[in-house]
């Protein structure tokens, strides 16, 4: 691939990370995922600075080496990828588009906000049937930021993403 | 010591408990009585196993003394951690895994509640970014111990025998030395003295609710945070360090 010569704007460069995606979530983008929290832009290099969902997970470095990738792919030559910790990732940073992919790929989208979530108040839809009846299998699922659930009426068991 | 020294000692404390109660969980790996508990406790583990990266790369930082999180996660003997001795416990049955999780959930909630005012920004934010973890946690294993509790006989009797045979390494999680002193005084670290009567009160609600006897204090054991540590950490680290230190250069 040639590379082009690149924008240093940062919508061009925020456009560029739109490509770069969960490796366990495939449908789920970096920026609508909410894990990219700033990007600095100077004459000729980039700074991305990128927040972990949950403090042990596994895709970060993966992430962080794509974000490189892919910037590399377009043409940036001095690529810095920092990791802030501040404000802490909630599901609350989850795009609108996000949550509609989510729902389209089989897993649920966290329901309500972080806040509503410690008090339990908003039932989770079943990405299936719709239906608000379902119940909890296990609070922990394949990765770190699901959760296991199954839906009472069409009986699929399903992802929960979880709502922190 | 120094303020640095006294530092670093106190970042070893708050990483190194999450580390080895990581590794312990890590144990569960293969053999959990249903799938979706293994699941849980690999997902708990590796939430720990992540906070215990951040709290020692910055230790490492601190110290200045060329060593990263890898050098100190597996080049440090038993006598130079400084976890408290309840997570290096064997985990037992499952009520002693989750008797144990309970225990240190409660502890681990309010200490980085505390430790949300932190005068250090790192600190304050590795404390923010565990402690919405650590609600999670907290949850799982209260739902645990209510559920095994107020079970059948035979689940009650499991959960009652685990939560005996952990209470006498409770009260080393309160203790206050001259470390804990000197980052209270600095306004980094929490007065975890004063914070026992918040664990107890969830303590005892959970307990209530799981219809289980707070056993009486009778014994009690120490010794952490000077190295001494109870002969089950040696077997523990001899397992979780022996391939860096087999193959010092090993990479993936």
């Amino acid at each position: 691939m040639q590379a082009q010569s690149p924008s240093f704007d940062k919508e061009s460069v925020r456009k560029i990370l739109e490509m770069v995606k969960d490796p366990e979530i495939p449908v789920l983008s970096i920026e609508d995922m909410g894990i990219v929290r700033d990007v600095e832009v100077g004459d000729e290099d980039v700074q991305i600075y990128i927040t972990p969902t949950y403090s042990g997970c596994p895709a970060m470095d993966m992430i962080a080496t794509e974000i490189e990738t892919v910037l590399a792919l377009h043409g940036y030559k001095k690529i810095t990828v920092k990791t802030v910790l501040s404000p802490a990732w909630s599901s609350d940073f989850i795009s609108e588009r996000g949550r509609k992919n989510l729902e389209e790929y089989g897993i649920a989208p966290p329901s309500g906000n972080s806040k509503g979530a410690m008090l339990g108040i908003d039932p989770v839809s079943c990405p299936q049937c719709k239906s608000k009846n379902t119940s909890v299998v296990s609070e922990f699922g394949s990765t770190a930021c699901k959760a296991l659930y199954k839906c009472n009426d069409c009986l699929e068991p399903f992802d929960y993403f979880k709502c922190v | 010591m120094s303020d640095n020294k006294m530092l670093f000692e106190y970042l070893l404390r708050l990483g190194d408990n999450s580390l080895i109660l990581g590794q312990r969980l890590a144990e569960w790996c293969g053999k959990s009585p249903v799938l979706e508990e293994e699941l849980a406790l690999m997902n708990v583990g590796l939430d720990l196993i992540g906070q215990a990266r951040l709290f020692l790369s910055y230790a490492g930082e601190v110290e200045d003394a060329g060593r990263d999180e890898d050098t100190l996660a597996f080049h440090r003997d038993a006598q130079e951690w400084r976890n408290l001795l309840l997570v290096e416990q064997p985990n037992g049955d499952f009520a002693k895994t989750m008797a144990r999780q309970l225990f240190i959930d409660c502890f681990q909630y309010v200490q980085f509640e505390g430790l949300l005012h932190s005068t250090d920004k790192t600190v304050s934010e590795i404390a923010a970014k565990s402690l919405k973890e650590i609600t999670y946690h907290r949850r799982h294993s209260r739902d645990w111990v209510i559920r095994l509790g107020d079970g059948t006989e035979e689940s009650h009797q499991k959960m009652q025998t685990a939560i005996e045979e952990l209470w006498g390494f409770v009260p080393e999680m309160f203790d206050m030395d001259n470390v804990d002193n000197a980052m209270l005084a600095a306004g980094i670290g929490v007065d975890v003295a004063a914070l026992k009567d918040r664990w107890d009160t969830m303590i005892n609600d959970i307990l209530a609710e799981a219809t289980l006897t707070r056993p009486e204090d009778t014994w009690s054991v120490r010794g952490s945070r000077v190295g001494k540590h109870s002969e089950h950490l040696g077997f523990l680290l001899a397992e979780m360090q022996f391939l860096p230190r087999a193959y010092p250069d090993a990479k993936w």
